[in-house]
């Protein structure tokens, strides 16, 4: 039986065995490349996304468990780099290899959306999910800052 | 921390394939070397006419300029076309930057011999008086070609950005315009030194511009090679024999072969491959035959055990009967003043193996012609010249058979600058096996085990003082495995059987002490080795800048006095030296519990002085970097913010070096596995930074990692301040802190 779900407002039904990491069928059957593989083990947030407006692991989240849910990723934020989140990452020049980068937006906008204007704690709390290697976090904390003031 | 305005002008970044056929007229001369008549090939690739091999102007005013180095992060995709730009006075809006070919003897990098290499935080300092020139040479063309057709002395034309003026005549003709008649003459021609602009008129260069590639970077559309897909490509894994060296001997394919997706398993010299159909079925082939393959013990490092590897290391640096293998470093007489110096200080330190983690775990896709006599490669190397090398070497190809696609790197830090190319190799032999294009990817365990790592070093100083607490010698024995063979037998080579990625940094250049000595006690465990972000200097900084400070204690004079007057003969060093202790209010007392400890480094002509002010956890041993105070001259800083930014990255990869970063081997294999048991700094982890740039009108040096280097030490002789104990390892973890307080 196909399993059935949204990716960014479109219907996807896969045929994939039912404990496939839902990061490799974003990756592979939808082809959506901006969500990343980084350790395979929920350590790194590379692969974060949304599913029904939540952060989550995609490599620690199984197919079988998506079902009729409505997954976001990095692409489905908006369709031209205008989600506040993203400006501000661009007006504090936070990426450097980017390779992390779509994990960290999407758990910041996860985390905007839970507390509009978080506290410098509650962001080093929340974004602490993650690693850049490049160490790019100072300009992350001033971006989640500058989004939740603009945004 | 400085801050610039940042200027969002929008140089786009251009995907080859998307350029393809957007070429206009394609007569192409090579300016800058007269005999680069292949020039003509990459400009087909260029939009409007080509001028030089390194840039085309659309009569549209379209500039396209050719980017030498691989971009990891570190920004050189923008900084060196902007360098450029700045001579040629192109309006960098409508700049688009365009990958070069892998075409060594236009593109190289003169820091590297001419090998198209981005490492060692050299690109901008080594292309940056060339590529100066050859953007000068193109905007004389443009000014000849003007002048002719206006028929008035070239002397009384002038630039704006992408226009040249006649004052005169009030006359103006854009780039665009002039390249549609423009004739590009045979030779160059010559621009003198000073012929070139002023760094008072520089329009580009030290102002800030927007990365060309960030915007792809928030939208998840930057391609790196792990995101490549071809027509016909089946996905594979390798099982890597767990030490370099090893073959599998027999294994079971009987699980593997069991797994839904999985194509066949293919034996390779040095381990097993999966093909499938899936990324993850190939992961989930590999996990099943993994446990399953008897390797055999070839290869050198079988039985290697890092503790004892240590211990046996740091006892041959102490006794002075074990010969030294070769001289790093002698000026004067280290030796002769040490017997006759009133005080002699000795000391010893230690570093570990560390892991690079980058974060796109190594991958590469292959695809081998069906007769195996040419290969199109697509991954993501610090140098496209090894890139197209080493498949040719393995394949026994020539390297014309060889098509390069670089991509975007998901970080390098070192790792993938190796002659062999291991992982690429992996993707090649799969594809030559499957006969049809593979994308070979590493799990994050596969980089662990594979890891390539900062070697182990042990190090034994002694100092000799004159009466007056003067430094008279300085004399070091360094037992460390070795990077450079491993690594790169050919550069080795070239550099006369020297291991300076292991080496570089010993030496203390910029300090007056007239007699020094560094001798390496060259050891082979047989492990893998790498150039690992800030290389020998990590270690060698650490070491050096500690043991200074055990001589300052022991003179009882302040660390920082110390250093400027060592720094005597170095007003750069002494800048930033004042700049940082002024920055971090030296010498007024810490809060309580907490201490300050000092560090400066010269780097690759680069100078930094950093502070750190750090507290003790006397439980559970933890060390709690509160503040980093960094100030730096890299002479010109062509893109300041970015810097900063780079500064801010090594100090953040400094800290795990220096606190908790840590590969332990046994029987020769790496014992880590993934980011739980390999702790890297996340955001809870950092100190504040406060990092100032201290522009200078020098030529520009190294930004890209010269920080890493500064950290340790300042933390380390912060420790020594706050507790009278001094550590001597690296990192300095939790349990060796708590060893250190007993």
């Amino acid at each position: 039986m196909p399993i059935t779900f949204r990716i960014n407002g479109q219907a996807v039904s896969s045929d994939a065995p039912p404990q496939t990491p839902l990061l490799w069928i974003i990756r592979e059957q939808v082809k959506l490349m901006g969500t990343k593989f980084g350790c395979g083990a929920g350590l790194c947030g590379a692969c974060m996304v949304h599913i029904d407006d939540k952060r989550a692991f995609s490599c620690q989240t199984q197919l079988s468990e998506i079902a009729g849910r409505a997954v976001t990723t990095i692409e489905g934020l908006s369709h031209d780099s205008s989600h506040p989140v993203q400006k501000a990452w661009l007006a504090e020049r936070v990426p450097q290899c980017g390779y992390c980068q779509s994990g960290q937006i999407m758990s910041a906008v996860d985390l905007l959306r839970q507390k509009p204007h978080p506290t410098r704690d509650e962001i080093v709390e929340h974004m602490s999910a993650h690693i850049c290697r490049c160490g790019t976090y100072p300009r992350i904390v001033r971006a989640i800052e500058r989004a939740s003031q603009e945004g | 921390m400085t801050k610039h305005p940042i200027d969002m002008l929008s140089a786009a970044v251009s995907r080859r394939q998307v350029m393809t056929g957007a070429a206009g007229l394609t007569f192409a001369i090579a300016l800058s070397r007269g005999d680069l008549a292949a020039a003509a090939v990459p400009a087909g690739e260029m939009q409007g006419k080509s001028l030089s091999p390194w840039v085309s102007i659309a009569p549209d005013g379209t500039i396209s300029i050719m980017s030498p180095a691989t971009e990891m992060g570190q920004g050189s995709m923008t900084s060196l076309p902007l360098i450029f730009a700045e001579e040629l006075d192109a309006d960098w809006s409508n700049v688009r930057v365009v990958p070069a070919p892998v075409i060594e003897k236009i593109y190289g990098n003169p820091g590297f011999g001419g090998m198209m290499y981005t490492a060692g935080s050299n690109a901008v300092t080594s292309y940056f008086k060339p590529l100066r020139t050859f953007g000068a040479q193109v905007r004389r063309v443009l000014l000849d070609s003007a002048a002719r057709k206006w028929d008035v002395p070239v002397e009384e034309l002038t630039t704006e950005p992408s226009v040249v003026v006649h004052g005169k005549s009030g006359r103006r003709l854009s780039y665009g315009e002039i390249a549609a008649f423009a004739e590009v003459p045979a030779s160059a021609p010559e621009i003198k030194a000073d012929e070139l602009k002023k760094t008072s008129e520089f329009r580009l260069v030290s102002k800030d511009v927007m990365r060309v590639e960030l915007p792809n970077k928030v939208n998840g559309s930057a391609t790196y090679s792990i995101d490549i897909e071809v027509p016909g490509m089946i996905y594979g894994a390798v099982v890597r024999s767990p030490v370099e060296g090893g073959t599998p001997d027999k294994f079971d394919d009987v699980k593997v072969k069991a797994v839904p997706g999985v194509i066949s398993t293919v034996r390779l010299p040095y381990g097993i491959g999966v093909l499938a159909e899936t990324s993850w079925a190939a992961f989930a082939g590999k996990a099943a035959v993994e446990q399953t393959i008897n390797w055999n013990r070839t290869g050198k490092a079988w039985g290697f055990d890092g503790d004892q590897g240590m211990e046996a290391f740091a006892a041959d640096a102490r006794n002075l009967s074990v010969p030294v293998t070769n001289d790093w470093f002698k000026q004067g007489d280290a030796e002769g003043e040490l017997g006759k110096a009133a005080t002699v200080i000795e000391g010893e330190y230690r570093c570990d193996y560390a892991y690079h983690a980058q974060m796109e775990p190594l991958n590469a896709i292959a695809s081998v012609s069906p007769s195996g006599d040419a290969v199109e490669v697509w991954c993501g190397s610090q140098s496209p010249t090894m890139a197209t090398d080493a498949p040719a070497k393995v394949l026994g190809i020539p390297r014309e058979k060889v098509t390069l696609h670089y991509t975007l790197l998901g970080g390098g830090f070192g790792r993938r600058g190796h002659r062999d190319e291991e992982f690429i190799i992996d993707a090649v032999l799969l594809s030559k096996e499957a006969k049809r294009p593979v994308k070979m990817m590493w799990t994050r365990e596969d980089d662990v085990h594979n890891g390539r790592l900062r070697p182990i070093t042990a190090h034994y100083l002694r100092a000799g003082l004159d009466p007056s607490g003067k430094i008279v010698a300085w004399h070091q024995r360094l037992a460390g495995d070795r990077v450079t063979p491993y690594q790169d037998p050919v550069r080795y080579k070239i550099a006369g059987d020297k291991d300076f990625i292991l080496m570089l940094g010993v030496e203390l250049r910029s300090y007056d002490i007239a007699n020094q000595y560094c001798g390496q006690i060259y050891r082979d465990s047989g492990v893998r080795t790498s150039s690992l972000r800030g290389i020998g200097y990590t270690a060698n900084k650490f070491v050096t800048e500690a043991f200074l400070d055990e001589v300052a204690l022991k003179r009882g004079i302040d660390p920082v006095q110390l250093r400027l007057e060592l720094l005597k003969n170095t007003p750069r060093g002494r800048a930033v030296v004042a700049r940082v202790a002024q920055m971090a209010n030296w010498g007024t007392k810490p809060v309580d519990g907490h201490a300050f400890g000092f560090a400066f480094i010269d780097y690759s002509n680069s100078l930094l002085g950093g502070i750190a002010e750090i507290s003790i956890n006397r439980t559970n041993g933890q060390i709690k970097v509160h503040n980093f105070w960094c100030a730096m001259d890299c002479g010109i800083p062509v893109q300041p913010d970015n810097v900063v930014a780079q500064t801010e990255s090594s100090i953040v990869y400094g800290l795990g070096m220096a606190l908790t970063e840590r590969i332990s081997i046994k029987d020769g294999a790496v014992e880590q596995s993934n980011f739980y048991d390999y702790q890297v700094m996340r955001m809870r982890d950092l100190p504040q930074m406060h990092i100032e740039i201290l522009a200078t009108d020098n030529h520009p040096t190294g930004a890209g990692q010269m920080a890493t280097p500064l950290v340790a030490p300042a933390i380390n002789n912060a420790f020594a301040a706050l507790t009278g104990k001094r550590l001597r390892e690296t990192p300095m973890s939790p349990d060796r802190v708590k060893t250190a307080l007993g």
